[in-house]
């Protein structure tokens, strides 16, 4: 156990370091690449708290991220109450008014568990994107709201890309932490417990309610703070910034993580970025196998593509990137013969 | 969105509108209870299967085949397609946690998406069906052929579902895996491949759906999107494992949001999933079963 808190923590220490120099090694539209990787990575560690700590399914957590998307762009915007609201102190808030929707998506869940949940959600995540068509006064309809151009504050002399990647992976660390002390504590185990068996978490006074529609109000205020920085980055939101489709890549992006492993969800999120973006150039490595040839440029690559991705991935490796890394460093972590 | 004066002849027509578009859920709710009830999965890939084997009909039909000639090659072509996806895809992680199959079935679903896309475009073809649009008078109300014969078509397919699940052997066999894997396999029950007809004769039901429908909507990949919603929202509110449920919940839900979005100006055309979804979620709250699920009582 001992061992395995210090490889986390060494990676930890890695992942920092490369996160600071990378961007002298890149150009700056690969930073602008990274940073909205890492606005994934920060949405799939809510996603991870809720489904690979506490066992909850969500294919809801994109509309959760339009909600903060939307946040950001209205305080910034239109302002509270004439005060326009600075980008930088928007995303807070964005986090906060999505995660308090959580914890009312998280009350249902005290009834509904598994599947029910899944169909639940991914209701929300459907039915979110026709709120800002139905009432366009508040949400701009379906144009949007255009947002000011980020530019770094206090007089910092570096380019936009710069500091929103900076800005993006400084709070993905943050929060990283802060997920991983979670679920290593008192409120994980809780998590952990219901997982594993919801009857004999409260047979050992584990509130259910409490827990369960806490790890929603979680999994919600992380995808609020991803899609208010997606909303700065974009410069504006409108109903096709939060497609529907982006729960599903969430959920993904989680599986090919590992649903449990924190450190994996990077895996998760860069793969849903460059699937996203670069499925071509998929396309084009997948012409190399014998009797295929696929069109690069065809519309229909990214979903075939996403496709083969997804289900491969599923059926050689079902615990993702993170159960890989686990096992290729189990015999360091774990002794070989147990007292037990 | 102003309301015209209400008239019962509208009502009607409205009612027969709403049976028939939960005619269609009921068809589609049914092929994913069929799925769930033997596997504890829910298929989200449904609805992209029904959408393709609709323009595998197309296809044929372009080619100068009419639809009656195209219908039973289509759904061979489907039960082959259903049978051969669960023997490749779903077979090899039969024991995996749900989770892992869910997220098959939605990598299946963006697969086939992007193969029709790539096959067919994506525009939006005229699909013509079997019946006419035509209106004819049933007891003063004006209600199209296409409309009835959809009901039909549907209601003859439940029929003789329930007769297979109720008097071949195959189809007791089919229920009794869904039961208890364990007791069939002693009494000689050949579960696996009982899960693959599962998923065979799912895969005809959606074709079916998807051969109905395509007339009244028009054929595009992401034709099945939201009617597999409503699907979904169908099986739910008649309970997950029940198959009464789904066809009853179907056309519950068809006649409700139909009639929810003509009369309650508010709703109209834009939130009439949000609404369907709300009245599932108040129902799920008081009865968490479903109408007609069973509440199964865990053992830790």
């Amino acid at each position: 156990m001992r061992t395995r808190l210090w490889l986390e923590l060494s990676a930890f220490v890695v992942l920092a370091a490369v996160v600071v120099l990378l961007p002298r090694f890149v150009s700056d539209f690969r930073a602008r690449e990274l940073a909205i990787v890492g606005m994934y990575f920060i949405a799939l560690l809510g996603l991870s708290v809720l489904t690979g700590f506490s066992g909850q399914i969500s294919l809801g957590n994109g509309a959760f991220m339009a909600i903060g998307g939307y946040t950001t762009a209205i305080l910034s915007v239109d302002g509270f109450y004439g005060h326009q609201v600075r980008d930088l102190w928007t995303i807070p808030i964005a986090g906060f008014v999505a995660g308090i929707a959580g914890l009312v998506v998280g009350l249902p869940a005290l009834r509904l568990s598994g599947l029910y949940l899944a169909l639940i959600t991914f209701g929300i995540a459907v039915s979110f994107p026709q709120l800002p068509k139905e009432f366009d006064h508040f949400f701009g309809g379906t144009t949007g709201k255009i947002l000011n151009l980020a530019k770094p504050p206090f007089g910092l002399s570096t380019t936009a890309n710069n500091w929103i990647y900076y800005l993006t992976w400084g709070i993905a660390l943050v929060l990283l932490v802060a997920a991983w002390l979670l679920v290593r504590g008192k409120t994980g185990r809780a998590f952990k417990a219901i997982r594993d068996s919801e009857v004999a978490a409260v047979s050992s006074g584990i509130s259910l309610g409490r827990y369960k529609t806490l790890a929603f109000g979680i999994s919600a205020f992380y995808a609020g703070v991803a899609g208010s920085l997606y909303a700065i980055a974009n410069a504006y939101v409108n109903p096709d910034v939060f497609p529907i489709i982006l729960s599903v890549y969430l959920v993904v992006g989680l599986a090919v993580g590992g649903l449990d492993s924190l450190f994996g969800m990077i895996a998760g999120a860069a793969l849903i970025y460059f699937l996203q973006n670069h499925a071509d150039t998929v396309a084009r490595w997948l012409n190399h196998l014998p009797a295929l040839s696929l069109d690069p440029q065809k519309p229909g690559i990214p979903s075939v593509v996403f496709g083969i991705v997804l289900i491969a991935v599923m059926v050689l490796l079902p615990t993702g990137v993170g159960g890989l890394v686990r096992r290729l460093f189990g015999p360091l972590t774990t002794r070989l013969y147990t007292r037990s | 969105m102003p309301i015209a004066a209400f008239t019962w002849t509208e009502f009607a027509q409205q009612l027969a509108a709403g049976i028939r578009e939960g005619a269609i859920y009921a068809g589609l709710a049914l092929a994913i209870v069929i799925i769930y009830r033997s596997t504890r999965v829910i298929n989200f890939a449904q609805g992209e299967m029904a959408t393709f084997t609709t323009f595998i009909a197309w296809s044929l039909m372009n080619q100068g085949l009419t639809f009656w000639e195209a219908f039973p090659i289509v759904l061979a072509i489907a039960f082959t397609g259903g049978v051969v996806i669960e023997r490749t895809l779903i077979r090899p992680v039969e024991n995996a946690p749900v989770l892992t199959i869910v997220i098959i079935t939605v990598g299946l679903a963006l697969l086939l998406n992007g193969l029709m896309s790539l096959i067919w475009g994506g525009a939006n073809q005229q699909f013509h069906g079997p019946f006419s649009t035509r209106t004819i008078d049933v007891g003063g109300v004006p209600i199209s052929v296409q409309d009835i014969g959809i009901v039909a078509v549907s209601v003859l397919l439940v029929a003789l579902l329930a007769l297979f699940f109720r008097f071949t052997k195959l189809g007791l066999g089919m229920r009794a895996a869904a039961v208890n894997r364990d007791s069939s396999r002693l009494v000689g029950v050949r579960v696996s491949w009982m899960f693959a007809l599962g998923w065979g004769i799912a895969t005809v039901l959606g074709a079916v759906a998807g051969m109905m429908i395509a007339p009244v909507v028009f054929l595009d990949p992401n034709m099945m999107q939201t009617i597999l919603l409503y699907a979904f929202a169908a099986a739910v509110l008649g309970g997950l494992d029940s198959p009464v449920g789904a066809v009853v919940g179907g056309i519950l839900l068809g006649v409700t949001i139909t009639l929810l979005g003509r009369y309650v100006g508010f709703i109209g055309s834009t939130l009439k999933l949000p609404a369907a979804l709300l009245l599932i979620l108040v129902l799920l709250l008081v009865r968490p079963g479903g109408l007609f699920g069973k509440v199964a009582v865990r053992r830790v």
